[in-house]
């Protein structure tokens, strides 16, 4: 059997001040009184209310804020990713399916013929972006992730992920 | 007009329009949006009225909540005292509606002409007096507004017995001990503040309470009696079954106390009943020691601040104050009352949501060994200053 640790409490002893309450009172009641107060104030910068109304008070996301996906387009509106596999390989939920064909421009080699995303198993890690090597692929819609009556829904295809989808301002293709 | 119909007015306008009013109002913007705002948070904040975009302070949250209560289905427990059960919520919703009968929301009304006289600080009316503001002229007032205000023990006794539930029981023996402890602090709190006013009138209590001492200074009971306002104050408090004196409905220990069994509109009654007794609490405070329709310095024919000598010598004295007429002190006064009311609430409110719930032995300890000796130290000091000056 090993010894007991006993660790001494040193007791805080009330003076008369704070047993006769009334002051104590009049603390506490001031405290709350600042709140009380504080938060009728006409001015909304000064109250400490923290609740945000939701539906009336729209929350202003930060500027990465990842929302849903969408594919960029080529100058003729054409889809711009290139089928290299980079976002379904990285993609960590593996909820990226592309199926790659050949282009007819030869300039262009591969395209999509299928791009699926699963916003249902997406995690919104964002490594997908980041994996892009020609700015295909963006997050930055601002779109939360609706919620699906089906599952099958839940299946973004490209025609649909490219309705989002903008020109962007990095050059494509390069030199050979 | 017959006397009848202006009684039935008078109790109308006083209990339905602000008893009831206020005691419903408080059950909402006192305890929901009251304590939102000290824990920083909205309250209610979403009902509306037809879908109106008008959230009116949750106002709408109320009236869903009324109509919710009279919809609900009413369950009586096996084996509870069916009479005694349906009576009790009336019993403990009754005296607190009560013992408004002698609180003076004005002074007499006077058909004649009103003169103060100067010396005595006494308004005196040339015509007859009516009793418009006040629901009946009682002699005994304070006394009739104690006996009522004992009477709503049998409430929540009866309440905790009928239920045939042991929290119930529990319920009501605590709140039973708790009131009678605190009435005797209570009267004895109150008994200096009868001698120097030398009346049991409340009316005639409020009367004297406007007049001034050394020519500046209202005769205010908070301002003759101060340490008699604190212990009435908390044991008002005490009696009304609030926190943080709520033990006999103490939530963590007896899940609601005598209210346990209660359901539907004899549930709301129960607490529309406790926040009417805290309104009463706040009007009596008022009345007896805030100077109940009391204006500072408002006489009834008008403001009167004190003399001044003018600054040529042999001119005379000059009186500061202004005129007005006899209408505009009627409202001044009436509106006096009722803010006086609502913040004594509101005060009362506040001490809810910032004590915390005391032990049950330490409530009998405050009363029994702490207010109740300082009630009496407070009364015998009383009454050496009055037998030597």
């Amino acid at each position: 059997m090993g010894t007991v640790q006993v660790k001494p409490v040193v007791r805080h002893k009330q003076g008369l001040w704070e047993k006769s309450y009334i002051p104590e009172i009049a603390k506490g009641l001031k405290i709350t009184m600042q709140h009380f107060f504080r938060n009728l104030s006409p001015i909304k910068e000064n109250r400490t209310i923290f609740t945000r109304l939701y539906p009336e008070e729209v929350t202003v996301y930060p500027e990465r804020f990842r929302g849903l996906h969408r594919l960029m387009l080529r100058n003729d509106g054409q889809v711009r990713c290139v089928a290299c596999m980079c976002c379904s390989t990285i993609c960590p939920a593996n909820c990226i399916h592309i199926e790659a064909a050949e282009h007819d421009d030869p300039s262009v080699e591969k395209y999509p013929r299928v791009f699926v995303i699963d916003e249902l198993r997406c995690i919104v890690c964002g490594l997908c972006v980041e994996a892009c090597p020609c700015d295909a692929i963006r997050m930055d819609t601002g779109v939360h992730v609706h919620p699906y009556i089906d599952r099958g829904d839940a299946f973004l295809d490209r025609d649909l992920l490219m309705e989002l989808g903008t020109l962007s301002m990095a050059v494509q293709g390069g030199e050979r | 007009m017959p006397d009848i119909v202006i009684n039935l007015i008078k109790i109308v306008c006083i209990v339905f329009g602000f008893v009831l009013g206020l005691a419903s109002l408080m059950t909402l913007l006192g305890d929901r949006k009251q304590s939102a705002l000290i824990q920083n948070r909205v309250g209610p904040n979403r009902a509306r009225i037809l879908g109106l975009p008008f959230v009116l302070l949750g106002i709408p949250h109320f009236i869903a909540d009324g109509i919710k209560m009279v919809l609900k289905e009413n369950i009586v427990p096996d084996g509870a005292h069916k009479g005694l059960h349906m009576i009790a919520p009336a019993l403990v919703f009754m005296p607190a509606l009560l013992g408004w009968v002698g609180l003076p929301f004005m002074d007499l009304y006077c058909d004649g002409t009103v003169t103060v006289d100067v010396n005595t600080w006494r308004e005196v009316c040339t015509g007859t007096q009516q009793n418009y503001f006040q629901i009946m002229q009682m002699n005994a007032g304070l006394l009739f507004a104690f006996a009522i205000a004992s009477v709503s023990v049998y409430g929540a006794a009866i309440a905790g017995w009928a239920s045939n539930s042991n929290y119930s029981l529990i319920g009501g023996l605590r709140s039973s001990a708790q009131m009678i402890s605190y009435e005797v602090t209570m009267a004895l709190s109150l008994a200096g503040i009868i001698m120097i006013f030398g009346t049991l009138d409340l009316n005639e209590m409020v009367r004297q309470q406007g007049y001034l001492m050394g020519g500046w200074l209202p005769k205010w009971g908070i301002v003759v009696q101060p340490l008699a306002f604190f212990i009435f104050f908390l044991a008002g408090m005490a009696e009304t079954k609030r926190a943080p004196f709520d033990l006999p409905e103490g939530e963590s220990e007896i899940v609601a106390g005598y209210i346990t069994e209660y359901s539907s509109m004899k549930f709301a009654i129960m607490q529309l009943g406790e926040y009417a007794a805290t309104v009463f609490i706040g009007a009596l405070i008022a009345v007896l020691f805030l100077g109940g329709w009391q204006v500072p310095f408002l006489f009834a024919d008008g403001f009167y601040f004190g003399t001044t000598h003018l600054a040529m010598p042999g001119a005379g004295v000059e009186i500061l104050g202004t005129n007005l007429a006899y209408l505009i002190v009627i409202a001044l006064r009436i509106g006096s009352m009722c803010i006086k009311t609502v913040i004594l609430v509101w005060l009362q409110f506040m001490m809810r949501w910032t004590l915390p719930r005391f032990r049950y032995d330490q409530v009998m300890v405050l009363g029994w060994k702490i207010l109740l000796p300082l009630s009496l130290a407070n009364l015998v000091v009383t009454a050496f200053v009055l037998a030597i000056f």
